[in-house]
């Protein structure tokens, strides 16, 4: 128990070195992420820093150009722009970092698996991952919409179902690297169970790409969750996230809002870039090898 | 080479036909059946009574077991029949005919832009590297890889409205009857794509021009007095390509996943916005037979890719 008590600090320690290592090696990387922890707390504050209610129309000020009273105009409802931006934050985030923790986990699970054990499992594993990725993200989301009804939950499923065969491809292959090390031999030889190697000895190695591809994938869930939203496919109004928002502004209108196509665009692109530059520091953090194989 | 193509084209079989059954298999996992949730009391568009329930869907062969309707749908693709649309009854083939042209331009088009535009920035910076010239262009490239392509569709049709009052025309017109008005057409959709996909291109290209320059074999041809035009075109543009089109091949599904949101911003009437119309409509064999489309052209091109880099790098087809 002394023992456990000693190794906490230290690895809190560790793990502070470690990001004042990676803020020094990557100025980029270290601004991104900074913006991402300003980004995460507007969506954890939105309810409290929304200067309006998102959802309440104001039929007095239909239409507003940005002004004093209204930072980013209002939208043909009149509401506040600047209070769905905000609320958008917190629902886009909530649907991209749970899709992306779901299909990683899945993907993790299953590329461990699948190229530990290999044989009939992988070979299985491997045609049904062909199938997964033939289809171009939007269109499997969009395809897992319709068979499971709209909805913000369904949503997340679907995007989590875009990024499984890329992950468990990616793991697959580091797991099929570590079978063949000595440890795991070794481990074999003192009569460890598959999964015990699977959980001791493979999983760990596996930590870091997982990593690497989930912050990459981050960027991705987003502009998927934006294009769905945007196609009124996705999330369902009236809650705001940034796509729908963008959703059938330039339509029919003679005089376009430009507002309301440029701020929460603006908001989807500095999110994604945020989230592309934090993962390519990462990933030259973690495992520079890994470079071209992200690619 | 035979058998590399005879092997590929054998691994592609298997994947399409579970392509098939998981498109099956989600348009079936709808409560009840499609009829019943267009017709149906709680949660249709228009009701129907129960009997003339019962009569449409012996028509469609939705009384039927799974398996046959499976077998039903497959053996009408493979004759070219894809039944016809719910609403208006116009077979889903014809619409493809008709709207499939326009999607397949805007594609090639947005894949010919990403080359124009994303090589030359690519292999600029590679050469000037550490210059200037070069951390505009990965400010660029970093950029516009994070804009959402509608968006930037978007902010297109927002500038020309607000400072040229023009609208591109929102009808279908074929390249062979009037070339000008469908490049009107289709000119937006296929920059705001094919922007966002030169920037992948663009960063592709200087990695890999940067590599290949430090490469062995070009300080050796350099070294034995080869003419740097030499050096240049048969060493370095050669290997340092062919990761590049590999990447064009693969930016395929972005390309056909981000053109049905390009489609819908600039109204462009293809593939996407049919697919998208049928979503809303519940109009489910168009939604069954486009998905298929997509998810085919998709196998397909991936298939193209992977011959096509056999032929130019002998070491893949003899793995």
């Amino acid at each position: 128990m002394a023992q456990l008590g000693e190794a906490r600090p230290s690895r809190a320690l560790a793990l502070l070195d470690n990001a004042k290592q990676f803020g020094r090696s990557s100025l980029l990387g270290a601004c991104a992420a900074v913006f991402l922890v300003f980004i995460l707390a507007i969506a954890t504050l939105a309810p409290w820093i929304a200067p309006e209610d998102p959802l309440k129309a104001n039929y007095g000020a239909l239409l507003e150009t940005p002004s004093l009273e209204f930072p980013m105009g209002t939208d043909g409802l009149g509401r506040d722009t600047l209070s769905r931006v905000i609320a958008g934050t917190r629902l886009s985030l909530i649907v991209s970092i749970t899709a992306v923790v779901i299909s990683k986990v899945i993907g993790f699970s299953w590329g461990i698996t699948s190229g530990y054990l290999g044989g009939r499992f992988d070979l299985l594993s491997q045609r049904l991952l062909d199938v997964l990725i033939s289809f171009p993200s939007v269109i499997l989301a969009l395809l897992l919409l319709v068979a499971l009804g709209a909805g913000v939950n369904t949503v997340i499923i679907a995007i989590a179902a875009t990024g499984i065969a890329g992950t468990t491809r990616i793991i697959r292959s580091v797991s099929l690297l570590v079978r063949e090390s000595e440890y795991v031999l070794a481990a074999k030889m003192i009569g460890a169970s598959p999964l015990r190697i699977m959980v001791r000895h493979v999983a760990p190695q596996c930590v870091a790409p997982l990593l690497v591809v989930a912050s990459a994938s981050l960027g991705g869930a987003i502009f998927t969750e934006a294009a769905l939203s945007y196609l009124g496919l996705g999330v369902p109004p009236p809650d705001p996230s940034w796509g729908n928002m963008l959703g059938g502004i330039l339509v029919a209108s003679f005089k376009p809002p430009w507002w309301l196509v440029v701020f929460p665009g603006s908001a989807i692109t500095l999110t994604i870039l945020a989230f592309n530059l934090f993962g390519d520091a990462l990933r030259d953090h973690l495992d520079p090898r890994l470079r071209g194989r992200l690619e | 080479m035979q058998t590399y193509i005879l092997r590929r084209l054998a691994l592609a079989v298997p994947t399409v036909i579970g392509v098939t059954i998981l498109i099956f298999v989600a348009m079936r996992l709808l409560p009840g059946d499609p009829l019943e949730q267009i017709f149906g009391e709680n949660t249709g568009i228009y009701v129907l009574s129960e009997a003339e329930l019962e009569a449409a869907r012996k028509s469609l062969g939705l009384d039927k077991p799974l398996v046959i309707q499976y077998l039903t749908w497959m053996g009408d693709v493979l004759r070219g029949d894809m039944g016809s649309s719910f609403w208006t009854d116009q077979p889903i083939s014809a619409t493809i005919l008709r709207r499939g042209p326009l999607t397949m331009q805007i594609g090639i088009a947005a894949v010919l832009i990403s080359w124009i535009v994303g090589l030359p920035i690519g292999i600029l910076a590679a050469a000037w590297r550490n210059s200037p010239l070069d951390y505009v262009a990965r400010f660029f490239i970093t950029l516009f890889m994070a804009i959402p392509s509608f968006w930037l569709g978007m902010t297109f049709i927002l500038v020309t409205v607000i400072f040229f009052s023009w609208k591109p025309p929102i009808t279908v017109v074929n390249i062979w009857d009037d070339p000008y008005r469908n490049f009107q057409i289709m000119i937006g959709p296929s920059i705001a794509l094919g922007v966002g996909l030169g920037a992948f291109i663009a960063r592709m290209a200087r990695t890999q021009f940067l590599e290949v320059f430090r490469e062995d074999y070009v300080r050796t041809a350099r070294a034995k007095g080869l003419d740097e035009r030499v050096v240049m075109w048969r060493h370095v543009v050669r290997n340092a390509l062919l990761p590049v089109i590999t990447l064009s091949g693969l930016q395929f599904a972005f390309l056909l996943g981000g053109s049905v949101a390009v489609e819908r911003a600039f109204s462009v009437p293809g593939l996407g916005t049919a697919l998208v119309g049928g979503i809303e409509e519940r109009d489910w064999m168009i939604i069954q037979n486009l998905v298929l489309l997509y998810a085919v052209v998709f196998v397909f091109i991936n298939l193209i890719v992977d011959l096509a880099y056999g032929v130019i790098d002998p070491r893949i087809r003899y793995q």
